[in-house]
C-alpha cells in the first residue's frame, strides 16, 4: 500500500542531504554552494530574511527545481536526477505544507484530506473515511469535514493542509512558513501541532520560517541563512550565543548591522546640499 | 538608436517568439498525449463536459435562436426583393450550417467557457494547487489540463449542431408562421441546396477545429499566467482576443479549403 | 452536486447534441451524396458542355437518374467526352438523346436524357450517340444581334 522504503542503506540518521548546491535564475543567484543535513526525527528550522533562497530549499528537495550544481539526497536516493517515475515515489514519501495551504478550492475538506489516499492507495472508501476523520482530528478540525474550502478561515485552510499533508503518513513534513500571518493563539495551536505531530510520528520535520521566536521554543536544530549562503547553524541554545554579527542582528532582531538599515545612498549633507 | 541595436532588439524578438510558439506546441503536444491517461479516468472528463458544455448551452441556444430570427427576417427582406422569398430555407440553412454556426458557437465559447477554463487554471496556479499537485505525486497535466481539453473538443461540435439547428426552428417560426413564406418551400429547398457531407459535415469539422484551437489557448494562457489577480484578468481577456482572432483565421483557412469552387 | 446527477446531465447534453446533428444531417440535408446504388458508365460526346460540372445530375423527365462523373477533351475530334454514371436500375434506349440543359434560366448545367425508342438498351462503356451542346448565353446575344443587323440591312437596302 505504502510506497516500499528504499533498500539503499541509509546515509547514518540523515534523512535529507543537500551537497554543495548553487542555484539561480538567469538573473540572479538563489543559492552558491550550500550544504545542509537533516537528521531523522528531528525538527529542523531553516530561518533567514526573505529573500534568502530558504523557501528554494524545499522546492529543491521535492524535485521541482533542479540546481545547476551540486545533489540532494533523500534517503540516499538522489532527488535532482530522478526520472519522472523515480520522483514520483519519493515524493510519496514526503509531505509539504504550502504558505496558503494550497486546497484544492472545488474539493471540500474531506475530499481533499482524502485525495493523497484516494489517488495512491487502493484503499476502500470506509477506511478512507476513517483515516481521513483521524487526520482531520489530529488537527482539530474533524467537525469541519463537511464543509467547502471558501467557507473555512486561513488559519483553518493551514490545518486542513496540514492534515492532508501527513495523510500518507510521509517521512518528512517540510513547513513552509507556517507561522507568518497568524494571531497569538494559531501561533500557539500551529507550533504545538507541529511539534506534537513530529514526535508521535517520528517524521522528520523542516520548518522554513523568519519568525525566530516560534522556531527557537519547538525546533531541535536549525540553520540560519543569508544571501543564499548559510552564515550559521546549531541548537537554538548554541545559536543565541553566536557570536556571528549577521547571526547576531537577525536572532536579535536588531535594526541596524550587517544587514544596514540605509538603503545605499550619498551622504545627506551632500543631499540637502549643505557643506559639510 | 544605430542599426547594429534594431538588429539587436529585432533579433532578440524574433527569438523570443519562437522560444514562445515552441513553449506553445510542446504544451499542445504534452496536452494530447496525456489525454489517453487521463481517459483512465472518464468522470473527470465528464465532470469537465458538465462545466465547460451543460453551462453553455443556455447562452448557444439562445444566441443561435436570436441570430435564426435576424436571418430570417433580413434574408426575407432580400430575397423577396427578387421574389425569390421561397428560398428562405435555403439561405438561413447555408448560412446557418456553413459559417455562422461554427464560427459564433466558437466566438461564444471562448467568451463563456474558454474565459473560465482560463481563470480556473490560473488562480490554481496561483493558488499554489498545482505545485502542490506535483508535490503529492499526482500529474496535474494528466488530472487537471487534459480532462479539460478532452472536454472542450467534445463541446463544441454538439453546441454547434445545436446553435444551427436552433437558428433554423427559429427562422422557420418567423419565416413561416410570422411572415407567411410557404412552409414546403421552406423545407424543400433546403433539403435540396443543403448536403450532408459537404456543408453539415464540413461545418462539423470546423466546430472541432474551433474547439481544439480555443481550449488549447484557454488552458495555455491560463497556465502560463503570473500568479498574481492582476495576472489571471490580464490572462482572460488575452484568451478571448488570441481564442477569437485564431478562429476567425482559422475559418478563413477552412472556408478555403472546403467552400473554393474547383 | 454528486457524482450520479453530473453525469446524467452529461449525458442529456451529449443526447442533446447529438439529435441536433441528426436533424441538421436529416431534416435540412439531402442524402445526395450519400446514394449508395451501383451505377454503370456510358459516354457522351459534345461540342460545348458551357459550366458543366463533375457531379452535376443526369435527369431524364426533370428525375435524377445518375451523376456526371468525369469530364475530359478529345484532342482529336476536339470534342467534350463526357462521363455518366446511371443507375443501374434505370436502362435507357440505345438511340436516347443526351443534351447538356440549364436548371432554371440562369442556373447550373446538368445533362437531360431523352429516352429514344430502339429495342436494345444502351450498356456499359457504349457512348449516346445523339447530343446536344449547351446553349452558350454570349453566342445567343451574338446571334441576335447578327439578325438585328442583318434585318437592318435589308430594310435599309429595301428602303432604298
Amino acid at each position: 500500500m505504502q510506497a516500499q522504503r528504499s533498500p539503499i542503506a541509509q546515509t547514518d540518521d540523515l534523512l535529507v542531504s543537500i551537497q554543495d548546491v548553487t542555484f539561480g535564475y538567469d538573473s540572479r543567484v538563489v543559492l552558491s554552494h550550500v550544504s545542509l543535513d537533516f537528521a531523522r526525527g528531528k525538527l529542523i528550522a531553516i530561518m533567514g530574511s526573505s529573500g534568502c533562497g530558504k523557501t528554494t530549499l524545499l522546492r529543491l528537495i521535492g524535485g521541482v527545481v533542479t540546481p545547476q550544481s551540486g545533489r540532494i539526497l533523500f534517503s540516499g536516493a538522489t532527488v535532482d536526477t530522478a526520472d519522472r517515475a523515480a520522483l514520483y515515489a519519493l515524493r510519496r514519501r514526503m509531505g509539504m505544507l504550502f504558505q496558503f495551504g494550497a486546497l484544492f478550492t472545488d474539493l471540500s475538506v474531506y475530499d481533499n484530506v482524502a485525495f493523497p489516499l484516494r489517488e495512491h492507495t487502493d484503499l476502500g472508501e470506509a477506511m478512507i473515511r476513517d483515516i481521513v476523520l483521524m487526520k482531520l482530528d489530529s488537527v482539530g478540525l474533524r467537525g469541519a469535514a463537511e464543509l467547502g474550502i471558501a467557507q473555512i478561515s486561513g488559519g483553518m485552510a493551514r490545518r486542513v493542509a496540514l492534515a492532508r499533508a501527513v495523510a500518507l503518513d510521509p517521512e518528512i513534513i517540510m513547513y513552509d512558513e507556517p507561522f507568518t500571518g497568524l494571531d497569538p493563539i494559531s501561533l500557539g495551536v500551529t507550533a504545538n501541532l507541529i511539534r506534537r505531530l513530529n514526535d508521535a510520528t517520528g517524521a522528520t520535520s523542516l520548518i522554513v520560517s523568519h519568525d525566530v521566536e516560534e522556531c527557537f521554543q519547538i525546533c531541535d536544530y536549525a540553520y540560519l541563512m543569508s544571501a543564499g549562503r548559510v552564515i550559521a547553524h546549531g541548537t537554538p541554545a548554541q545559536l543565541k550565543a553566536s557570536e556571528e554579527p549577521e547571526a547576531r542582528q537577525f536572532i536579535r532582531g536588531e535594526p541596524d548591522g550587517p544587514v544596514k538599515f540605509h538603503y545605499p545612498a550619498e551622504p545627506i549633507a551632500q543631499a540637502l546640499g549643505i557643506s559639510p | 538608436m544605430n542599426p547594429a541595436e534594431i538588429t539587436a532588439v529585432l533579433g532578440r524578438t524574433v527569438i523570443d517568439r519562437l522560444a514562445g510558439l515552441g513553449h506553445a506546441a510542446i504544451f499542445f503536444a504534452d496536452l494530447v498525449r496525456h489525454m489517453f491517461s487521463s481517459l483512465r479516468r472518464p468522470y473527470l472528463t465528464i465532470a469537465q463536459v458538465h462545466a465547460i458544455g451543460n453551462r453553455s448551452l443556455v447562452i448557444i441556444a439562445a444566441s443561435g435562436a436570436a441570430v435564426g430570427l435576424v436571418l430570417a427576417l433580413q434574408g426575407y427582406l432580400t430575397l423577396s426583393r427578387y421574389g425569390q422569398a421561397d428560398s428562405l430555407g435555403l439561405l438561413v440553412a447555408l448560412a446557418l450550417v456553413r459559417e455562422l454556426g461554427p464560427v459564433l458557437t466558437a466566438l461564444l465559447y471562448a467568451g463563456r467557457a474558454g474565459t473560465s477554463l482560463t481563470a480556473e487554471i490560473g488562480l490554481m496556479k496561483a493558488g499554489e494547487q498545482l505545485v502542490a499537485m506535483e508535490m503529492m505525486a499526482v500529474d496535474p497535466r494528466v488530472r487537471v489540463l487534459a480532462p479539460r481539453f478532452i472536454a472542450g473538443v467534445l463541446a463544441m461540435p454538439l453546441l454547434g449542431a445545436v446553435f444551427s439547428s436552433v437558428g433554423i426552428l427559429a427562422a422557420y417560426v418567423v419565416g413561416v408562421w410570422m411572415i407567411g413564406v410557404d412552409e414546403g418551400q421552406f423545407w424543400s429547398q433546403m433539403q435540396s441546396g443543403v448536403d450532408v457531407v459537404k456543408d453539415v459535415g464540413n461545418g462539423i469539422i470546423k466546430t472541432l477545429v474551433f474547439g481544439v484551437a480555443s481550449t488549447f489557448i484557454a488552458l495555455y494562457v491560463g497556465y502560463e499566467s503570473k500568479a498574481t489577480p492582476e495576472g489571471v484578468a490580464l490572462a482572460t481577456t488575452r484568451t478571448v482576443v488570441i481564442s477569437s482572432l485564431s478562429v476567425l483565421f482559422l475559418d478563413f483557412i477552412l472556408t478555403a479549403l472546403m467552400f473554393s469552387t474547383p | 452536486m454528486s457524482k450520479k446527477q453530473t453525469e446524467i446531465l452529461v449525458g442529456g447534453f451529449v443526447v442533446l447534441g447529438m439529435l441536433a446533428i441528426l436533424f441538421l444531417a436529416l431534416k435540412s440535408a439531402n442524402m445526395a451524396s450519400f446514394s449508395f446504388h451501383p451505377t454503370y458508365r456510358v459516354l457522351a460526346r459534345f461540342d460545348e458542355i458551357g459550366g458543366l460540372k463533375v457531379q452535376a445530375p443526369v435527369k431524364s423527365a426533370g428525375v435524377t437518374v445518375g451523376r456526371i462523373a468525369d469530364i475530359s477533351f478529345d484532342n482529336k475530334s476536339f470534342q467534350a467526352v463526357v462521363a455518366l454514371d446511371i443507375d443501374r436500375q434505370y436502362a435507357f434506349p440505345t438511340d436516347s438523346s443526351a443534351k447538356v440543359l440549364t436548371a432554371g434560366l440562369l442556373g447550373d448545367k446538368y445533362v437531360g436524357i431523352e429516352a429514344g425508342g430502339d429495342e436494345k438498351n444502351i450498356q456499359a462503356g457504349e457512348s449516346i450517340k445523339m447530343t446536344q451542346s449547351a446553349i452558350v448565353l454570349e453566342n445567343l446575344i451574338g446571334q441576335f444581334l447578327y439578325n438585328k443587323a442583318g434585318d437592318a440591312g435589308k430594310d435599309g437596302a429595301a428602303k432604298k
